[in-house]
């Protein structure tokens, strides 16, 4: 039987260097600026459609992403942005995708949920809630048929936990000891519907318990916790003992998309989570208190803002996509 | 430097909005996540927050203004430091935050864009020296041919290792090719077709056998929305190489449930290729190119035809291609088409028609996608007339398909309306007797073919 630890997974010190922590601070750094000028570009109209920002999750996927390696593959919904950025995809490309151009990742036929890069071996950018788990459990069959130690991050939200083929992808996963890091990202509401009444098992973190898959319930806006938590997964995961889930509390500042007008809980809840839980400026706490210099996050800020500055310059003036690419990429030449 | 707030779209159909409430005042330090004001949106009242740190200058539309357009100026935020007199020197006019010159552009009318003209295979070549096989052991030596020439594909499903088959159509697989590549899967379609689709994205070449046909509708997102789909979500980049074959169609008295054609629902997608395949040779020909087709290929057999004989090639190297049909039959005064199990339906009522002196072309369509309309349509220009054969529904049926293609490409050619032979529109009955009443037999075919000679 897998272990399943329910008490939250919380680091004694940071476990990390000052140059990792001043990656991870600018990993995350740039998915919030990048998210807050796609809402600014998508208030604009310059983004259509569905649109759904990761800021306040971000310690989530930096926090992994410290512990990928060249050859790992991820995959996710449609809430993407975060993931993409930290599998290395440029700012440039994905932003370019939101406005639908065709420097965009997908030459503008995907938009905000479906991207995708073959060369940092990220797979998408699915719409349909719950179908990259099982697709992400493929990824990790693919991993295992060729025999690499490459393991596959497959990151759902809570929402997507009720669905059927989450658990039909677990059992598949356990019986054939795939490599794969299962990452509940639950923040709390998928859409409107809060976990409470959404889920009858209150610890998700213990759902792959009954295939004896391993699992942690990790605090998901502490990147020192997701660090040590991914960490413990990627080993297992590459040691050819089976799958791993991690429960990540989190939580999404934003609405679930755009249009949403997050009446489903109090302001002061989201206030209460960024004055005290806020992930980067936790981080920034632990690194000022281990004697990082206060100027560094300046530097960092005027970096990042010059390469989504680039970015939403780039977005907007590539040109978009030639009509005939209407009738290109629907079949491969055989 | 002082910047403008504009009215956001807050929705993808959003184009004007009511300003419901301000919340910040002239002079308040607002940081970005700030929330600024209240507008109320065609869908709900939606909070507005600040997206760039600094200080609320000027508000330009007040609170209670209705139809405030997108992106009109609404306020005035200031930088830190600078002046709060500064805003009122700031016009509409001033550059807003981000993108000073963009224009959102209004689509102009879209030229109207052709599909290219699909193109199609060459023409079949002779395979020489033929023995007669079944339909199954074709089937299972397309895929024992695929699974010694590239490591990349394998098999997986319900049974088709240690059970070898269901069907038997993987029998003896296993001992050859061993356990990586012969899966045994668990009753779990809907995952084990994601987890396919998701190996195939990274090249390897899967070939999901669903115990039959009916059971991949617990896969259908999968086969639609990941695996037909994705290549073009992506630009190109993420081809699924991958096959999904399993028997089609009615069997014998199984019930409503397992009974059922799925053709038109999988011809129905861009990004799927369609094979129906009849005859043996049809079979081994056509698994041999969908396994190799770097598209997803779905492959609708037929359990009745699996016993069946026919004369099959036997170079090791037969293939057939993709997206063209096979004049089984040659005649000149009205053209059946059908595939599957129904081209032996066809068939039957042309020998029947011969006896009348009518002599019916059959035309095999082996593919449903891409559907080979020029063969169709050379042959209507030669007959004047066109019957459709299916096992399956009537309602937007491949059969609806083919006549419209007949009306809209040789319109002035035909000498009758084209009909259509279907089954009954009707879930399919167990008793012996009705069941048979709902399938297509060649009496139907040729009543259809005499009632456009004014019979």
């Amino acid at each position: 039987m897998g272990e399943t630890t329910s008490a939250s997974y919380r680091s004694n010190g940071p476990a990390l260097s000052p140059e990792t922590m001043k990656q991870a601070y600018k990993d995350m750094l740039l998915i919030r600026r990048f998210e807050e000028k796609a809402g600014q570009l998508y208030g604009m109209g310059l983004i259509g459609g569905f649109c759904h920002l990761y800021i306040g999750q971000e310690a989530v996927v930096a926090g992994i992403g410290l512990n990928m390696k060249q050859g790992d593959k991820s995959i996710t919904s449609y809430r993407d942005h975060g993931q993409m950025l930290v599998a290395g995809m440029t700012p440039r490309g994905v932003m370019a995708e939101l406005t639908g151009r065709a420097g965009g990742y997908s030459r503008g036929k995907g938009g905000s949920m479906h991207m995708f890069s073959r060369e940092k071996e990220f797979y998408g950018g699915h719409g349909i809630v719950g179908a990259q788990v099982a697709l992400g459990t493929g990824l990790a069959f693919a991993n295992m048929y060729r025999g690499t130690d490459e393991v596959s991050i497959v990151y759902f939200g809570e929402g997507a936990s009720a669905q059927g083929q989450v658990y039909e992808s677990f059992n598949l996963a356990a019986l054939h000891k795939l490599p794969c890091i299962y990452v509940i990202e639950n923040n709390r509401y998928g859409m409107g519907t809060s976990i409470e009444r959404a889920s009858a098992s209150k610890d998700l973190s213990r759902n792959a318990e009954p295939w004896g898959i391993a699992s942690r319930k990790v605090d998901g806006m502490d990147i020192f916790a997701v660090h040590q938590a991914a960490q413990e997964a990627m080993e297992h995961c590459r040691s050819g003992k089976g799958p791993f889930l991690l429960e990540m509390e989190t939580y999404r500042y934003r609405g679930h998309s755009m249009s949403d007008p997050a009446k489903y809980r109090d302001r002061a809840e989201v206030e209460e989570m960024r004055r005290t839980r806020d992930p980067i400026e936790t981080l920034k706490a632990e690194m000022l208190r281990n004697g990082i210099e206060e100027s560094i996050f300046k530097d960092i800020e005027t970096e990042v803002k010059a390469v989504v500055a680039d970015a939403v310059e780039f977005a907007q003036t590539c040109p978009e996509p030639d009509p005939s690419e209407l009738w290109t990429d629907i079949l491969v030449e055989a | 430097m002082a910047s403008l707030i504009l009215m956001p779209a807050l929705s993808p159909t959003m184009t004007e909005g009511t300003i419901a409430r301000w919340l910040r005042q002239p002079g308040d330090v607002v940081k970005s996540g700030d929330v600024i004001a209240e507008i109320e949106t065609d869908k709900a009242t939606m909070e507005v927050e600040a997206v760039d740190d600094g200080v609320f200058g000027k508000v330009l539309v007040p609170e209670g203004s209705e139809s405030v357009a997108v992106n009109t100026p609404i306020a005035v935020l200031l930088e830190d430091g600078e002046d709060v007199a500064a805003a009122e020197n700031v016009t509409r006019s001033a550059d807003p935050a981000v993108g000073a010159s963009v224009a959102v552009e209004t689509p102009s009318a879209p030229a109207i864009v052709e599909a290219p003209a699909i193109k199609q295979a060459d023409d079949e070549k002779d395979w020489g020296e033929t023995k007669n096989i079944t339909v199954r052991e074709a089937l299972r030596d397309a895929m024992a041919a695929e699974l010694r020439r590239d490591e990349d594909v394998f098999l997986m499903g319900e049974e088709v290792a240690q059970y070898q088959g269901a069907y038997k159509i993987s029998q003896g697989l296993l001992d050859e090719f061993g356990e990586k590549r012969v899966i045994d899967m668990p009753i779990t379609e809907h995952g084990f077709t994601g987890m396919a689709v998701g190996a195939a994205l990274t090249g390897l070449k899967p070939i999901v056998e669903f115990m039959t046909m009916n059971f991949s509708l617990q896969a259908i997102d999968h086969i639609i929305n990941s695996a037909a789909k994705t290549l073009y979500m992506s630009g190109g980049q993420m081809g699924c190489p991958i096959v999904f074959r399993g028997p089609n169609g009615a069997a014998a008295r199984v019930g409503a449930q397992h009974s059922q054609c799925f053709a038109s629902w999988y011809a129905h997608i861009p990004g799927l290729k369609v094979v129906a395949p009849w005859s043996a040779a049809d079979a081994k020909g056509l698994l041999r190119a969908a396994i190799r087709d770097p598209n997803p290929v779905v492959v609708l057999e037929n359990e009745i035809l699996y016993g069946q004989k026919f004369p099959c090639p036997t170079d090791e190297d037969f293939i057939l291609p993709i997206g063209k049909a096979k004049i089984e039959r040659e005649g000149k005064d009205v053209t059946l088409v059908a595939f599957s199990i129904m081209v032996g339906v066809a068939l039957d009522a042309a020998a029947k028609l011969a006896e009348d002196g009518i002599e019916a072309e059959v035309i095999n369509l082996r593919t449903l996608r891409p559907l080979d309309t020029e063969t169709i349509i050379k042959s209507v220009k030669k007959t004047s007339r066109i019957v459709s054969v299916e096992e399956g529904w009537p309602v937007a049926g491949i059969g609806a398909e083919i006549c419209t293609v007949a009306v809209e490409q040789a319109f002035d050619w035909l000498d009758a309306p084209p009909a259509r032979v279907c089954g009954l529109d009707l879930p399919l009955p167990y008793a012996s007797n009705l069941e048979k009443l709902a399938l297509p037999k060649p009496d139907w075919v040729v009543e259809a073919v005499r009632k456009q000679f004014g019979d």
